[in-house]
């Protein structure tokens, strides 16, 4: 399955140009607050009108200025999962989640009321009335109404944003295996680059109303350039790595990479040996050296060679480091880059504090 | 004990088939322009709003005049419908529940409209997602989130309706067996001396029936938002 979108749309003083194609895997649509990713899925599900543009599912088309075609969001098939649950409150959640399917569009692969229920593991919720749901319950709930109204695509516009750490690792994995089990493109609305990393296939970088980058999730968020235009946070190194071995009396994980082996804090979650994750390493926790370091704290030291030298604003510089197959960042002053006469093709050593990777969670 | 006489019987019961029947009558309506004013906007909206809230205003002799001019036998709408059905409203218990139907239309709407407007329109974008059509979002998510509010503003215009004098003894007048509400009862028996018992005991049956009217309102409307959201 295949999503078009080409969408344009003025808000105020505000501009949105979105051009962009998915396909059954989940695609993030990651930027800042106010970028305009809200809009964006808006025009998605119908829910607000574009000026211009195109709206294409497979052979459906949704919205097409050309053509006069505008479905209403009841005729879409597409499932919109609200960062506020948006439960009815004057239903029980089988009536909420009855509520959708009663009313499915099409037939055919949609999938069945046991199967989400046991899915998202609602199953002991069914008699509740919604108010008395936690935060976590409610999304759940939310998402499997959304799932039996046979949606051809899902769209999820924050869900987690106002739920605690705990919630957010408690749904995290489902969102991963509904796309799993029910083979939907999943649109995933986000400011936050941890779920990004433990959730996204592809990320539409949004910033401004505009789509900055489309990419994979490893080549989007490893370039500095674009986590700066966009002001998506540090510029950092997403790395793919597997868990190889843990340390019980240290508490320590071993994580093997193309590159070599990176020692951090265990993992929070249940994380087998084997399992890949996204480990990311923020720039500025990048030091360089260029002899091998005797004597230190830190953990994780990698030769490696310079592959380019990116300038940045004001008296901080990028240095992208190839060690093995994988190119790991570093922000570092324009004043050691002069002192140490830092250039591509030198031999240097890469050090990051095993403390400064941040817990990495599952990949799911 | 509290006995009525035949004439007090016959204008309680008048009262209430008055009262319900205008209620009755224009709660969809009310309901539907409470719902037009709440969600959608569109230009000629206050003139709307004004419109309906005139009577609230307006000196209901006035009002009774205007229905006159328009729906008696040889008003502008009236005599139309006499033409066409051989019926005319004036004059008759018809006519007064078309009146308190009129003059009772402004608490109404309010009391509904403030319900709709109560219930986060977010919820019904979510209906639209998952496939209702807007009649159907309407009667799934919009009314019943409304009901205690509907409730509430059909108890006060029935309340009152119970209550309406002026447009009512202007447009049908106090014909007895027909027209003479309790309100109209009153009216009549404090002009005719020496009745003053009788006067007592009217004003007694319209304290009960209005208290009666509002303790009801207040359960109704109390058990509806329980159903609802479970509190």
């Amino acid at each position: 399955m295949t999503l078009l979108v080409d969408l344009h749309k003025t808000l105020g003083t505000f501009t949105i140009n979105a051009q962009f194609q998915c396909s059954n895997e989940i695609t993030a649509l990651f930027g800042k607050s106010g970028a305009g990713k809200t809009s964006i899925v808006q025009m998605l599900a119908g829910l607000i009108k574009p000026e211009n543009g195109r709206i294409v599912i497979d052979d459906v088309t949704l919205y097409d200025s050309r053509h006069q075609i505008d479905l209403p969001p009841n005729r879409r098939r597409v499932g919109y999962v609200f960062q506020d649950a948006r439960l009815f409150p004057h239903m029980s959640v089988e009536k909420n989640l009855d509520y959708g399917q009663r009313r499915r569009r099409g037939t055919g692969g949609s999938p069945k009321f046991d199967q989400v229920v046991d899915v998202l593991d609602i199953s002991h919720l069914l008699e509740r009335k919604t108010r008395a749901l936690s935060g976590g319950e409610r999304q759940r709930v939310a998402i499997g109404r959304a799932l039996l109204s046979a949606p051809q695509m899902l769209l999820m516009d924050e869900p987690l944003a106002s739920l605690d750490s705990q919630r957010k690792a408690e749904i995290i994995p489902f969102v991963a295996e509904i796309q799993r089990e029910f083979l939907l493109p999943v649109i995933y609305v986000s400011h936050s680059i941890d779920e990004v990393l433990q959730l996204a296939d592809t990320v539409v970088l949004v910033a401004k109303g505009g789509v900055a980058a489309v990419g994979p999730v490893e080549n989007i968020l490893n370039r500095p350039d674009l986590v700066r235009v966009t002001n998506t946070g540090d510029a950092g190194t997403v790395i793919p790595a597997r868990l190889t071995k843990t340390d019980q009396d240290f508490d320590m994980a071993i994580f093997s990479f193309s590159g070599g082996a990176f020692q951090v804090p265990a993992p929070s979650g249940d994380v087998e040996i084997g399992q890949s994750l996204r480990l990311r390493v923020r720039a500025r926790d990048v030091s360089i050296a260029l002899k091998k370091p005797q004597d230190v704290s830190v953990m994780n030291i990698f030769k490696g060679t310079v592959a380019s030298v990116v300038n940045g604003d004001g008296p901080q510089v990028d240095v992208s480091i190839n060690v093995g197959e994988t190119l790991i960042w570093s922000r570092i002053t324009r004043k050691s880059l002069s002192e140490l006469s830092i250039s591509p093709g030198k031999s240097v050593y890469a050090m990051v504090k095993a403390v400064a990777i941040d817990k990495p969670g599952p990949r799911h | 004990m509290f006995e009525l006489s035949y004439t007090e019987s016959e204008a309680v019961f008048l009262s209430l088939k008055v009262a319900l029947f205008a209620v009755g009558l224009s709660l969809p309506l009310g309901i539907f322009v409470a719902w037009v004013l709440a969600r959608m906007e569109f230009p000629g909206k206050t003139v709307l709003d004004a419109i309906i809230h005139v009577p609230l205003v307006m000196p209901p002799v006035v009002v009774g005049y205007l229905l006159l001019l328009l729906l008696g036998r040889k008003g502008i709408l009236g005599s139309w419908i006499y033409d066409t059905f051989g019926v005319t409203i004036g004059f008759s218990w018809q006519g007064a529940a078309v009146a308190a139907a009129v003059m009772s239309f402004p608490l109404m709407v309010r009391a509904i409209r403030l319900s709709i407007e109560a219930i986060d329109p977010h919820l019904e974008q979510a209906a639209r997602t998952l496939g209702a059509g807007r009649l159907d979002v309407f009667f799934s998510v919009t009314l019943p989130l409304a009901g205690s509010g509907i409730v509430v503003g059909a108890i006060l215009a029935f309340a009152r309706a119970l209550g309406e004098f002026g447009a009512t003894i202007t447009f049908v007048s106090a014909i007895p067996g027909e027209t003479n509400t309790l309100p109209i009862s009153l009216y009549t028996i404090v002009q005719t001396p020496g009745e003053e018992t009788g006067a007592i005991r009217l004003v007694a049956l319209s304290l009960v029936i209005a208290f009666g009217a509002m303790f009801a309102a207040e359960v109704i409307s109390r058990r509806v938002r329980k159903r609802i959201t479970g509190s």
